[in-house]
């Protein structure tokens, strides 16, 4: 279950914050293998890790983000977003500032390519912005850049 | 080719309660949970569809896949078993004879495909082309040499390479086949290998970056095998332009399955950590194609390549086998 958000975040016992903050406004996944945190470097731009190890602090937004993630799982798709993003998710302050999803994947995957994606933004009735492979080709990276620029431009213009 | 593969040279009794690298677990489970066999397929349903095919296209496809029963025999018998005596950890070599046995499913399953919807002297025939066709046999010699080599790591790339780019000129027929409501099961059992060899590729390529990183590998070292993998992608790549020819020019395929070889070199060379290397220019594949192997390949549902002034949620899935909070 979510924590409660507490002014002073409590305290493991070797002194690591039980969560910590991020103002980003993209906020990503990425197993071991590294392939989307390879397409993160290439992106080069300001972003946050959801942790890999339950051990690690929590992460929490901020501010709005878009979440880029893989797909995980098996034959019919069941569980296929990774369990630290639904943890992630769970918490309600994240849920309430996610405003967009990008997947990544590989179509040779059938129905199941970018299903996690798919299936976040279903869940939590956002857009799914752009979907690609592995850890992206030149044209991904640039459409994504320029993608998320018109967004989040598009958004502020919304707001005020 | 006669000398005796290389056995794994020490072994110990595999403990899989203590795991040195998650993605062996991840992976075997990922394997297991997809394995199935061709018997539970209706291939017979696709006899009729057969039946409106022109001579000239059912030769193409017992030649396809005659084609790709030979890479399938190749990786089961030599390849993934020649991957064992290198692996990092036990648990990677249970992976790789996971992988060895599933690549003698699908080699067998294309003789089901053909007991299905052929005679035995079509058969026989396609056989005999497989063993006579120039450039089929040389990719296969090709990446053999490799597989008996020395290099550890170059047998990585040269798998890699085998699993995510060789099959795909054989690939592209059952997709096209598929695409204009043709040998639809057939087409399903493909999807399954297809399904298979991407996670092969994956984490073969996954594990040459292990590799990489491991204490000692120069720099030097590093260049090498970039190099190497870019030099062998192009000798193969020429090859695979010839064996397309070869197969496609009669139905006048053969410029369409290049796009879609170019598009998974690309796929290849980023399941070993490197840079696509074909533009986009030449990796538009046949939407078409696309579809055919995964529904949602469809750009029109991506809201930044979109209007931008509409968007769709996603489709009706189901999103409750989570373990969702609300």
């Amino acid at each position: 279950m979510p924590s409660s958000a507490l002014a002073t975040p409590p305290m493991h016992d070797h002194a690591v914050p039980a969560e910590v903050l991020t103002n980003s406004n993209l906020i990503y996944f990425s197993s071991a293998s590294g392939y989307t945190h390879r397409f993160m470097e290439k992106l080069d731009l300001d972003c946050a890790r959801i942790p890999l190890k339950n051990r690690d602090p929590h992460l929490v937004a901020s501010e709005p983000f878009v979440l880029l993630l893989p797909t995980y799982g098996g034959e019919k798709g069941e569980r296929s977003i990774p369990p630290q993003v639904v943890k992630f998710l769970n918490d309600v302050r994240n849920r309430n500032l996610l405003r967009g999803v990008i997947g990544a994947g590989n179509t040779n995957f059938g129905t199941t390519y970018c299903l996690a994606a798919i299936k976040i933004a279903a869940k939590c009735k956002v857009p799914l912005l752009y979907k690609f492979e592995l850890m992206g080709t030149p044209e991904d990276v640039t459409r994504v850049r320029e993608g998320l620029e018109v967004f989040w431009t598009r958004k502020s213009q919304n707001l005020k | 080719m006669t000398e005796k593969l290389k056995l794994a040279s020490h072994v110990e009794a595999i403990n899989w309660n203590r795991i040195q690298d998650d993605k062996d677990v991840e992976v075997w489970n990922r394997l297991v949970n997809n394995f199935w066999l061709p018997e539970k397929i209706p291939l017979s349903n696709d006899v009729q569809s057969w039946a409106t095919l022109t001579e000239a296209e059912k030769l193409l496809t017992m030649r396809v896949f005659t084609g790709l029963t030979l890479l399938d025999t190749l990786q089961g018998t030599v390849g993934a078993v020649s991957l064992i005596p290198d692996a990092l950890t036990p648990h990677e070599e249970a992976v790789y004879t996971n992988i060895a046995f599933m690549e003698s499913v699908h080699a067998k399953s294309y003789s089901s495909i053909f007991s299905t919807l052929a005679s035995t002297k079509e058969i026989d025939e396609a056989f005999r082309w497989s063993t006579e066709n120039e450039n089929l046999q040389k990719k296969a010699q090709i990446i053999e040499g490799y597989y008996y080599g020395e290099d550890p790591l170059k047998r990585k790339i040269a798998s890699t390479l085998l699993e995510s780019f060789l099959f795909y000129s054989g690939f592209y027929l059952p997709m096209y086949w598929s695409s204009r409501a043709k040998l639809t099961n057939t087409a399903d059992l493909i999807r399954l290998i297809i399904r298979d060899e991407a996670v092969h590729g994956y984490y073969i390529g996954y594990k040459f970056q292990k590799g990489l990183e491991l204490e000692g590998v120069t720099e030097e070292r590093k260049q090498e095998l970039k190099d190497y993998t870019f030099e062998l992608l192009f000798e193969l790549y020429e090859n695979e332009v010839q064996y397309t020819h070869d197969l496609y020019d009669g139905v006048g395929l053969a410029e369409d399955v290049k796009k879609f070889l170019h598009y998974n070199a690309n796929k290849a060379l980023m399941n070993l950590g490197y840079e696509a290397m074909f533009p986009a220019s030449v990796t538009d594949v046949n939407p078409a194609i696309l579809s055919a192997l995964s529904p949602n390949a469809d750009e029109n549902h991506d809201f930044f390549s979109g209007s931008g002034s509409s968007y769709v949620i996603g489709k009706a899935v189901n999103t409750e086998d989570e373990d969702w909070d609300f």
